[in-house]
């Protein structure tokens, strides 16, 4: 199998979906001459002209809300954000608009577009420009969420939220773009609502998303090297829908839950993972559950401060031994 | 089937309007009052001030080679007249207010070299303490509002600098700065309709660099001849200026001040000018321009070279004296450099800090109840 890296995993899927569908549209900013602030889309202008791949202004509110606008008309939009932290200034399209059409025309209108680009900190941007708000937009009811951690699943998801008729919103990682893993050349969509386990263990569920989960892996292999433990490692892909019963059987199965991911604690993805393993496998629980999330405050921008700001192994492995205790 | 969806459109070189082309030769503008009333002393201020900025900025391409600084760093080499011109005119009253390309503004309302290279390198003797980075330069207590990361978002901010001054009766005003780019924003439109329907003493500076990323004006924006114009459409003054030219600047700069400070009108400015480097550090600037395109402002439009020949000419500065404030300037960056080196990092527990005024200020005051930052 083919070993790509995760932003020409992306870039595959917007190929291939281009293709396949004449009315698939990428747009954003410097997405088309540029060839993309982080080169996801290097190279599609060339293949697939300027009616198909289009330089928007610097207008997030504007050109978001046009595509979901055509989106309505038919259209496949996937609008490139250069940053999620410059969807605050599209926030009434992506949340109002594009969330609530399809339940306030009683099922008649159908909003079919795709948002993506990088939502992570960890780069040393400062606090505007380091955002997360994959849990902010998946408390949205009408709204979907994925946030792949490997090239595969990048693919695979973004091929999924093209051809989904609901609004789909991406978050990807500039950490994870140069990162490689094998992924098939021929179609295939992994499904949106499905997680992963991205690795087998007995002793102690992990669960992550997005970088976290490669964080939660370098910590797993700690633990197993250095502790003896065995860490299962749930990968969850997609926010909203959650796959709930894949959380619930691997905590069912190791009895110990930690949870990790980037965003600042409160109301984060993990609070709504920590409610349902409570409310459904309280009695499979052998421990409190667990947590690691971002230190709660603005992103810092001293980068010796920010790497220690995020989640990193060493917190990791200190929480799962605390969780193991 | 049109065009417009079907084509790319075409780049063509950055030109200033034709009204603001003349024929190289002192300023035309050197005689304008606010320019006359200028003792040798104060040009030789102004000068050196621009000067400082272009060798701070050339300093901070090497720490950022050194891999001292992260992140973004968006130079204003090219640009210095801009921030010059304009800030040398105020006041106390007067604020200022930008987006992220920050540096020479911090400079020009009198930061340290020293603060403002210790928080491109996170430290904790930076204007922000190591907490804003290159994007995020405050320095309030010098009226400097920022350093705003979100293209745009200053905009609104600074028309409401301009309330509070009015609103406290003060003869003042802001001055709001964006690049070509940013004109584009929503909020920028919202402001300038505030600011026009609530006569607010705003400057809105537009420094028009002729591209946002690698973005080429006539490719992102539509308006009626230039983007100072689209001001008309909210009955707002404009104009639009030689930014290459400081005491343009300053001339046409001051007519707009007047008409904030005495009838408290806002004004949109275009000024025309020209960044040397990439959009940041991360641009390789290979795609967009052509390098004869810089090399032509280089070396036609400098604005400091051209204020220097200027000076030189009007027998303000001699060759000695250019030397020199060069040299010091550059000492000036050097030992920034060093003290931004030997400056110690914030800690994991400062993270934390400056999150909430109640945090920071724990006492018999504090109201609020209840967990407020969270594990
Ligand atoms: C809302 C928002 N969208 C996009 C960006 C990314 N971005 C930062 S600067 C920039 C270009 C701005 O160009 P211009 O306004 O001309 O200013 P210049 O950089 O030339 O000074 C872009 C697209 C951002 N910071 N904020
Ligand atoms: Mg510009």
């Amino acid at each position: 199998m083919p070993v790509i890296s995760y932003r020409e995993a992306l870039r595959a899927a917007m190929r291939e979906e281009l293709k396949r569908d004449e009315n698939v549209v990428i747009m954003g900013e410097e997405v088309a001459q540029f060839n993309g602030a982080y080169k996801v889309t290097e190279g599609l202008l060339k293949e697939f002209g300027p009616k198909r791949i289009v330089d928007t202004p610097i207008s997030e509110a504007g050109f978001i809300g046009l595509g979901i606008g055509a989106s309505m008309l038919g259209i496949r939009p996937v609008m490139e954000l250069m940053f999620w932290s410059f969807s605050y200034v599209a926030f009434d399209q992506i949340v109002n608009n594009a969330g609530n059409i399809r339940y306030m025309s009683g099922g008649l209108i159908h909003c079919p577009i795709v948002i993506r680009g990088p939502a992570n900190g960890g780069t040393n941007v400062g606090a505007t420009h380091s955002h997360t708000p994959e849990a902010i937009l998946a408390s949205h009811p009408g709204i979907k969420v994925v946030c792949p951690a490997s090239p595969y699943d990048a693919k695979g998801l973004l091929k999924a939220a093209i051809r989904d008729n609901d609004p789909v919103y991406v978050m990807e990682n500039t950490i994870l773009y140069n990162d490689k893993g094998e992924v098939p050349d021929e179609d295939y969509i992994v499904p949106i609502g499905v997680a992963d386990i991205k690795r087998e263990g007995s002793d102690l569920t992990i669960v992550a998303h997005g970088r976290a989960v490669i964080t939660s892996l370098k910590a797993a292999e700690i633990l197993e090297k250095e502790h003896g433990v065995s860490v299962e490692v749930v990968d969850l892909r997609s926010i909203r829908p959650l796959d709930e019963e894949t959380i619930l059987a691997s905590v069912r199965k190791t009895h110990r839950a930690l949870l990790v991911e980037e965003n600042k604690p409160f109301c984060g993805v993990d609070a709504q993972v920590a409610y349902l393993i409570q409310a459904r496998a309280f009695d499979d629980l052998d421990a409190p559950i667990g947590r690691v999330s971002s230190i709660d405050a603005p992103q810092i921008y001293c980068k010796r401060m920010e790497d220690l700001q995020l989640p990193y192994p060493a917190r990791v492995v200190e929480a799962a031994l605390k969780v193991l205790a | 089937m049109d065009d417009k969806l079907t084509t790319v459109a075409k780049s063509t070189a950055f030109t200033h309007p034709e009204s603001l082309k003349r024929p190289a030769g002192p300023s035309e503008f050197a005689q304008h009052p606010v320019n006359a009333a200028l003792t040798s002393a104060e040009k030789i201020a102004l000068y050196t001030k621009m000067v400082r900025i272009r060798h701070f900025e050339q300093r901070c391409i090497r720490t950022y080679q050194q891999g001292k600084i992260g992140g973004f760093l968006h130079l204003y080499v090219g640009q210095e007249a801009v921030a010059a011109g304009t800030i040398s005119l105020l006041g106390k009253n007067d604020h200022v207010i930008t987006g992220y390309r920050d540096h020479g503004h911090g400079l020009m309302v009198g930061m340290s070299m020293n603060e403002c290279m210790a928080e491109l390198t996170g430290k904790i003797t930076g204007c922000s303490q190591g907490k804003g980075g290159s994007m995020h330069y405050f320095a309030p207590d010098k009226n400097y509002w920022g350093g705003h990361g979100i293209v745009g978002g200053q905009a609104p901010l600074g028309t409401g600098l301009a309330y509070a001054v009015k609103y406290r009766g003060l003869k003042g005003s802001c001055l709001a700065y964006m690049g070509d780019g940013a004109v584009n924003q929503g909020a920028v439109h919202e402001a300038y309709n505030l600011a026009a329907l609530w006569d607010l003493p705003v400057i809105f500076v537009i420094e028009n660099n002729g591209y946002s990323m690698g973005t080429s004006q006539e490719r992102s924006s539509a308006h009626p001849g230039c983007l100072a114009k689209r001001a008309e459409g909210y009955g707002m003054d404009w104009d639009i200026i030689n930014g290459h030219d400081v005491y343009e600047v300053r001339a046409k700069t001051s007519e707009a001040l007047k008409r904030a400070h005495e009838k408290s009108k806002p004004t949109v400015l275009e000024i025309f000018t020209y960044r040397y480097f990439g959009h940041s550090m991360a641009d390789p600037d290979k795609t967009y321009r052509d390098k004869e395109e810089i090399k032509t402002y280089r070396e036609t439009k400098d604005p400091v070279f051209l204020f220097e020949k200027e000076l030189l000419l009007a027998k303000v500065l001699t060759k000695e004296l250019v030397e020199s404030i060069n040299q010091s300037a550059m000492e000036e960056a050097d030992a920034a450099a060093v003290f931004a080196d030997e400056s110690p990092d914030p800690t994991v527990a400062d993270i934390t800090k400056h999150i909430y005024w109640e945090e920071d200020n724990r006492g018999p005051q504090t109201t609020s109840r209840g967990t407020i930052i969270f594990e």
